[in-house]
């Protein structure tokens, strides 16, 4: 640990430049953390030896075991707390930014409200022989995914979901039929690139059938997908692995709405 | 053992009621509106069949297995008869016609000669027809009395391992997609004190129109319900209980496409519990009201006979609508659900109406609030077990507060005298439940029972008092709602949205390809058979 770094987390230094800065249990600067594991051992001294060894290695020492419990036959659960020697140099925090805000269904629905003034019209589909609408489902269908509700659940979003092994015209006609403002495309199926395939195959019917102007937007996911493919598959947007519906939505209106000029230049 | 002498086995009624001072003319008004709104529903279940009660029929007859793609052989069976006859007279009697011509007797071999586009179906008349509707009545029999053997099999092995000491229930969920993984973990569970396991559904099978085969190892966010995965997790709970000294009972999903099928499996796989509400498929999964009113009714008559108690799935309304606000649609729907369960069979204590602690704990007195709402579904349904289910939308990421809320949610629990109670996990929307997630759960549910589980003796509401307002207040709206569904229909009010916001118009949803009315020769030997024994 270099003394200037310290010298710069040290106390009184003020809000304004204090770049380094370290954990805080009660003391400025005393590097105090509280963490909880289990290990696969039953409960006995060694159990918790153990555990500090673990503490340790994640740079907690001194640590104080302060709880532990077995559970079931051969397993621990450990509290322990400690003082970490990390220091956490605000300037070199890297973050990935969204590139669009996260809104609660509620704003989206105000924003579609006010600013679209008609409901926004979503269509969705597995397309090529893929049955799996796993994806699909967890996005559109209210039931949602992980305790967060799908587009249908959003008052001012009328969603269509065509389910799976859609062809490509039907979709095409669907969207035409919906008066589609974005299309949802899920793949699961990757066998052969099949999911790629299929993509370009779609955009492609899209571009053929509609003017440039009229286009809805297109979108794809699946785990497999590669988020920065979006020129070469012809989409735009890819969404990978754990996407939420209410990152869809937030992106729907920053794309469709509050962004357009920018996003359809 | 008499049907009849297990009533009020999973009941609360004692010690618990009478403490809201409700009307018991404004009760059963309730009741006669639910009544008078779920009837016309009851005449649509009874004039139309669908795709998966005749599915169900079939292997109540005996089908089993699937084709090499997995496709099981009732499907196959089921689409050779319609594109040769129609679904509206019933496979039964084609089939068992059909089975005659052929001289076989293996139905299992007929669906694979069907697939194979090798056998015609006609709807037979006359003395073929007659033959036809023996047999087949009396391979279906045959069917339910294997459900019936469950069943007793069942109530001896409660008898002799006993039920759990003390109420409410308590229900863990387990999920990993792989039957052999969630074994042990059942099992687990069960030592550290779980009384009922559920196992968790594969996202979306609910929306495949065939249930899969086998035992399964891979599942997205669940593992597939299939009758084998049925019977492996049965027995190592049937293990566990010998062990423990006390019946640890099993739960699935009959919901879906194939409801009735998933009734019919765990009828046959002696299943304990099964989620079967009557709108939740409408409303969340966008299936087509006809086909799920259809589909529930047989499903439930056939709960009724195995003696498997049912979970209602109002706590879901709570999850997209407000708890405060819409407190009402959840009585309602308790209301709806106790009308087809007593109209398909089902006792009161197989009735395990759902509730949910979902108002937001910021909300001034939102405690107060929880406890009068559970209060009125335990007095509403003084017999019914009701399943009481734990905070989820108000569940952040913030572990600790969380832990205190399902402190709360139990506290709710045991003092109003909930029959099940499902256990809350503090990484609610954080994660699938760790191993240490489960036990802080469980703790947590020891503490409060342990602690406070004579409450209920203690705790009634001041007269006139804030819990009692609330909750008659509840029940007043929730006789407004019945009346203004009784001036139109409730496939109407479901069509507008009035539950769980969603609109679902009877003309649409999935499912509806499967769906057809009677023909005047519709026949079913399961529903003959289950309609004349419960009468």
């Amino acid at each position: 640990m270099s003394g200037v770094e310290v010298g710069a987390a040290a106390p009184g230094g003020g809000a304004a430049e204090k770049r380094i800065v370290r954990p805080y249990g009660d003391t400025t600067g005393d590097g105090m953390v509280q963490v909880s594991f289990t290990l696969p051992v039953p409960h006995d001294k060694r159990a918790e030896g153990a555990a500090v060894q673990l503490a340790n290695k994640m740079g907690i020492d001194p640590a104080m075991l302060v709880h532990a419990k077995q559970m079931g036959d051969g397993f621990t659960f450990f509290v322990v707390y400690g003082r970490v020697n990390h220091l956490v140099d605000l300037a070199a925090v890297q973050v990935v930014e969204r590139d669009f805000p996260l809104l609660s269904a509620k704003e989206v629905n105000a924003v579609v409200k006010q600013r679209l003034r008609r409901k926004l019209s979503v269509v969705g589909a597995c397309i090529g022989t893929d049955a799996h609408t796993v994806g699909i489902d967890a996005i559109l269908n209210v039931k949602g995914i992980a305790g967060e509700k799908g587009l249908e659940y959003y008052r001012e979003l009328t969603v269509t979901n065509l389910g799976a092994q859609v062809s490509v015209p039907e979709l095409v006609e669907a969207a035409r039929a919906a008066k589609a403002d974005a299309v949802l495309v899920s793949q699961v199926v990757t066998q052969r690139d099949a999911h790629l395939h299929n993509t370009r195959e779609m955009s492609a019917a899209f571009r053929e059938a509609m003017p440039a102007g009229k286009r809805p937007l297109l979108i794809v996911g699946g785990p497999r997908f590669d988020e920065t493919m979006t020129e070469e598959l012809g989409v735009d947007r890819i969404f990978g692995r754990g996407t939420t519906p209410g990152e869809v939505a937030s992106y729907l209106v920053h794309a469709l709405i509050t962004n357009r000029k920018a996003a359809r230049a | 053992m008499r049907r009849g002498s297990r009533r009020r086995r999973a009941g609360r009624g004692d010690g618990v009621t009478g403490k809201l001072d409700l009307d018991p003319a404004l009760v059963a008004r309730a009741r006669e509106l639910a009544r008078r709104a779920g009837q016309p529903v009851v005449d649509l279940a009874r004039s139309h069949t669908t795709v998966s009660v005749e599915r169900a029929v079939l292997r109540l007859a005996g089908v089993t297995g699937a084709d090499p793609d997995g496709i099981p052989w009732v499907n196959r069976l089921v689409d050779a008869v319609v594109a040769d006859v129609g679904l509206g007279h019933g496979v039964a009697a084609p089939v068992f016609d059909a089975l005659a011509r052929e001289q076989i007797s293996d139905v299992t071999l007929l669906a694979q000669k069907a697939a194979a586009g090798s056998v015609r179906f006609g709807q037979p008349t006359g003395r073929a027809a007659t033959a036809a509707r023996r047999a087949a009545r009396k391979a279906v029999a045959a069917g339910i009395r294997r459900i019936d053997r469950r069943r007793a099999e069942r109530e001896r092995l409660v008898k002799r391992y006993g039920d759990p000491r003390r109420r409410p229930w308590i229900y863990l969920i387990v999920a990993t997609g792989d039957i052999y993984e969630d074994i042990p973990q059942a099992q687990a569970a069960a030592r550290a004190g779980a009384d009922v396991i559920a196992v968790i559904r594969s996202t979306g099978q609910s929306l495949l129109d065939y249930v899969p085969e086998g035992a399964t190892r891979e599942g997205f966010a669940g593992t597939y319900a299939t009758q084998e995965n049925f019977r492996l997790m049965r027995a190592a709970l049937d293990v566990s209980s010998k062990e423990l000294g006390r019946y640890v009972r099993l739960t699935n999903y009959a919901s879906g496409l194939c409801m009735p099928e998933m009734a019919t499996l765990a009828g046959l796989e002696r299943l304990d519990m099964m989620l079967n509400d009557s709108m939740y498929g409408i409303l969340f999964r966008d299936i087509n009201p006809i086909r799920t009113f259809v589909d529930q009714r047989f499903s439930r008559q056939v709960h009724a006979r195995a003696g498997i108690i049912i979970n209602t799935g109002e706590d879901n309304y709570l999850t997209t609508a407000d708890a405060v606000e819409e407190a009402h649609t959840v009585t309602v729907s308790q209301l709806l659900n106790e009308y087809f369960a007593h109209e398909a069979g089902l006792a009161d204590w197989q009735l395990g109406l759902g509730h949910a602690f979902e108002i937001n704990p910021d909300l001034p007195e939102s405690f107060r609030l929880e406890l009068a709402h559970a209060l009125l579904a335990r007095e509403l349904f003084p017999d019914a077990p009701l399943k009481w289910m734990p905070p989820t939308k108000h569940m952040t990421g913030d572990v600790f507060r969380g832990n205190l809320l399902d402190g709360f949610f139990n506290l709710v629990g045991t003092m109003t005298g909930q029959g099940i109670l499902l256990v809350g996990m503090m990484t609610e929307a954080v994660v699938t439940p760790w191993l240490s997630d489960r036990d802080i759960a469980l703790q947590n549910v020891r503490y409060v029972l342990g602690a406070a589980g004579g409450l209920h003796e203690d705790f009634v509401p001041a007269p006139g008092g804030f819990i009692q307002q609330r909750a008659n207040r509840v029940l007043g709206e929730a006789v407004e709602l019945l009346e203004r569904i009784g001036e139109q229909s409730l496939l109407s009010a479901i069509a507008e949205g009035t539950f769980g916001i969603m609109k679902r118009p009877a003309d649409r949803g999935k499912g509806l390809d499967g769906v057809a009315r009677h023909e005047a020769d519709y026949y079913n030997p399961a529903t003959e058979i289950l309609e004349g024994d419960a009468a």
